[in-house]
């Protein structure tokens, strides 16, 4: 797809939760587009990086009081999808791949049936082909013995194993955008790379878009092209991530050097100032609520 | 101050028989902080958990100033070594406030003056004692983490146990309990043995450390070793090229061990 013609756009999101203290605004005013590419969205815990990708997918609890002028993939305009047109979207045309597989598999079901039910919802295909592409698509992760671990249970595979099934499962449907929230946060650094790297492989062989989730600066500036961060509901910059070292934005480069360093010196760690100046006013409710 | 030799732990039975710890053995100076490194399943907290006395079917030997250690910890070990967990979300009494969990090991090792223990304590993690009478629900997670910091401070022990402090922590935050941890120990000479699976945690407050695997003790090296990238094992050298960000090229030439 050409440079001009956008994979996804989001403009003005705004998702907000009621609670009895009065709305708690979790994202305010997000606004950012992207081709294929793989795009990193930064921040600490309550940032609302997660809940960014969850309302692309519209996978928010009900409560939740979602806005925006406009959130399209492929040139169609999601905010007028109905509840059933968006399951259509949902796995087909944007993926997720979420944190833990530990809880996100379903514990009484092989993978393999799983991973064979997530192509037949949304192919037309018999038995033995859905259950041959399964199994391709588990050569495809690098799991060395497909035929086996079809008919492991979830509780059978380690945890590498599983975010392994997970990006499968998402991936056999032939998504053009994947959100990955945390998908390796949870695993060993080694692991964690590997899945990575075979993460990476399948987005560029297949030409698709990654949005990739992550409270670790280093990681993504070095494994996502662009890197989106974001502080108190807001997007503070997004910058390439080569040039991510070279960021004038405070926030930014207080993230980055409260980092500890193996080659770095033992004093103390520069601590993050938060300065609440860096966020935009809560402005005037734009856009139309979404799936109201 | 602390001496562990060819310590060895197995949990389960029969086929399920699972050697968790191997031959393990270090020595720990006063006033060192040593670290303990390696991915899941390496047994490294496992280690700590002996030491502490949670962990009672180990063999081998352990001894702390020359005492050698027993399955059943007194009090006078007690008020020598205390522990601070991962989790500040479930290592905390979610119905207790601080002010009571603070006082609990007081009570129990009878010091007496508690008001005051509990109110400098609070004060030497930086928490100050508008924080005694609230809930830990009432608290981020690095102040839970400083009240535990607190817990293991207040009987004044010489070594503290840390299993990862900071792994449940945003990096903002665990560059400021880190800072503490430091802080600590320069003022009271504390001895520390740090258990993490980052690299560049234990790097930074520790000086020397033993990289696991598998159970097995891979190699003791210092870090001005590691800074310098002098590292005779393979498995070493592989989680330092891993602590340092995604490189696909590097990722191919990964081994498992």
């Amino acid at each position: 797809m050409s440079e001009n013609s956008p994979l996804l756009t989001v403009a003005d999101l705004s998702v907000t939760f009621p609670s009895p203290k009065g709305d708690v605004c979790a994202v305010n005013n997000v606004s950012f587009s992207m081709g294929r590419e793989k795009i990193g969205i930064v921040g600490e815990s309550g940032s609302g990086k997660s809940v960014t990708g969850r309302a692309v997918l519209r996978l928010l609890p009900p409560y939740a009081r979602v806005r925006a002028s406009q959130i399209s993939f492929k040139g169609k305009n999601l905010l007028d999808f109905s509840e059933k047109q968006m399951r259509n979207i949902r796995g087909m045309e944007i993926s997720m791949v979420l944190q833990d597989p530990k809880y996100s598999l379903n514990p009484v079901r092989t993978v393999g049936e799983q991973i064979c039910e997530a192509y037949t919802i949304h192919h037309r295909a018999g038995k033995k082909q859905a259950r041959q592409k399964t199994l391709d698509m588990l050569k495809a992760v690098r799991i060395r013995n497909p035929e086996q671990v079809y008919g492991l249970y979830p509780h059978e595979v380690s945890g590498g194993m599983g975010q392994r099934i997970m990006i499968a499962m998402m991936l056999i449907p032939e998504p053009g955008l994947l959100i990955a929230d945390e998908p390796t946060s949870a695993l060993d650094v080694t692991v964690q790379l590997r899945i990575l790297a075979i993460l990476d492989d399948l987005v560029c062989e297949r030409g698709m878009g990654l949005i990739f989730i992550s409270h670790d600066l280093e990681l993504v500036s070095s494994f996502c092209d662009r890197v989106i961060i974001m502080y108190g509901g807001q997007i503070m910059e997004v910058v390439a991530a080569g040039n991510l070292h070279k960021s004038n934005h405070p926030y930014t480069k207080g993230l980055l050097a409260c980092l500890p360093e193996i080659d770095g010196t033992q004093d103390h760690l520069p601590t993050l100032v938060r300065d609440n100046a860096w966020l935009k006013p809560v402005s005037g409710l734009t856009g139309k609520e979404v799936g109201s | 101050m602390i001496a562990v030799e060819k310590l060895n732990v197995f949990f389960g039975h029969g086929q399920a028989r699972n050697h968790a710890v191997k031959d393990v053995g270090f020595t720990v100076k006063k006033g060192e902080s040593f670290g303990l490194v390696g991915e899941s399943g390496s047994g490294k907290s496992t280690v700590l958990n002996c030491i502490a006395g949670l962990l009672t079917h180990w063999t081998g030997r352990m001894e702390i100033d020359g005492v050698s250690l027993a399955k059943k910890r007194g009090l006078a070990f007690c008020r020598k070594v205390q522990m601070v967990f991962q989790d500040p979300y479930g290592s905390l009494h979610p119905r207790h406030t601080i002010d009571r969990t603070l006082k609990e090991p007081v009570k129990i090792h009878r010091l007496g003056d508690a008001e005051r223990r509990v109110a400098r304590v609070l004060d030497e993690v930086g928490l100050g004692t508008e924080f005694r009478f609230r809930f830990p629900h009432q608290l981020s997670g690095g102040q839970r983490q400083r009240v535990a910091v607190a817990r293991a401070l207040i009987l004044a022990p010489e070594l503290i146990l840390l299993d990862e402090p900071t792994s449940a922590l945003d990096v903002s935050i665990q560059a400021e309990v880190l800072n503490l941890l430091q802080d600590l120990r320069k003022k009271k000479h504390l001895t520390y043995i740090l258990v993490s699976h980052d690299l560049a945690v234990v790097s930074h407050l520790c000086n020397k450390l033993l990289v696991m695997n598998r159970g097995q003790a891979v190699e003791t090296i210092t870090r001005s070793r590691l800074k310098r990238g002098k590292i005779s094992e393979k498995y070493t050298k592989q989680l330092l090229v891993a602590g340092r960000g995604y490189d696909r090229t590097s990722i191919d030439r990964f081994e498992d061990f």
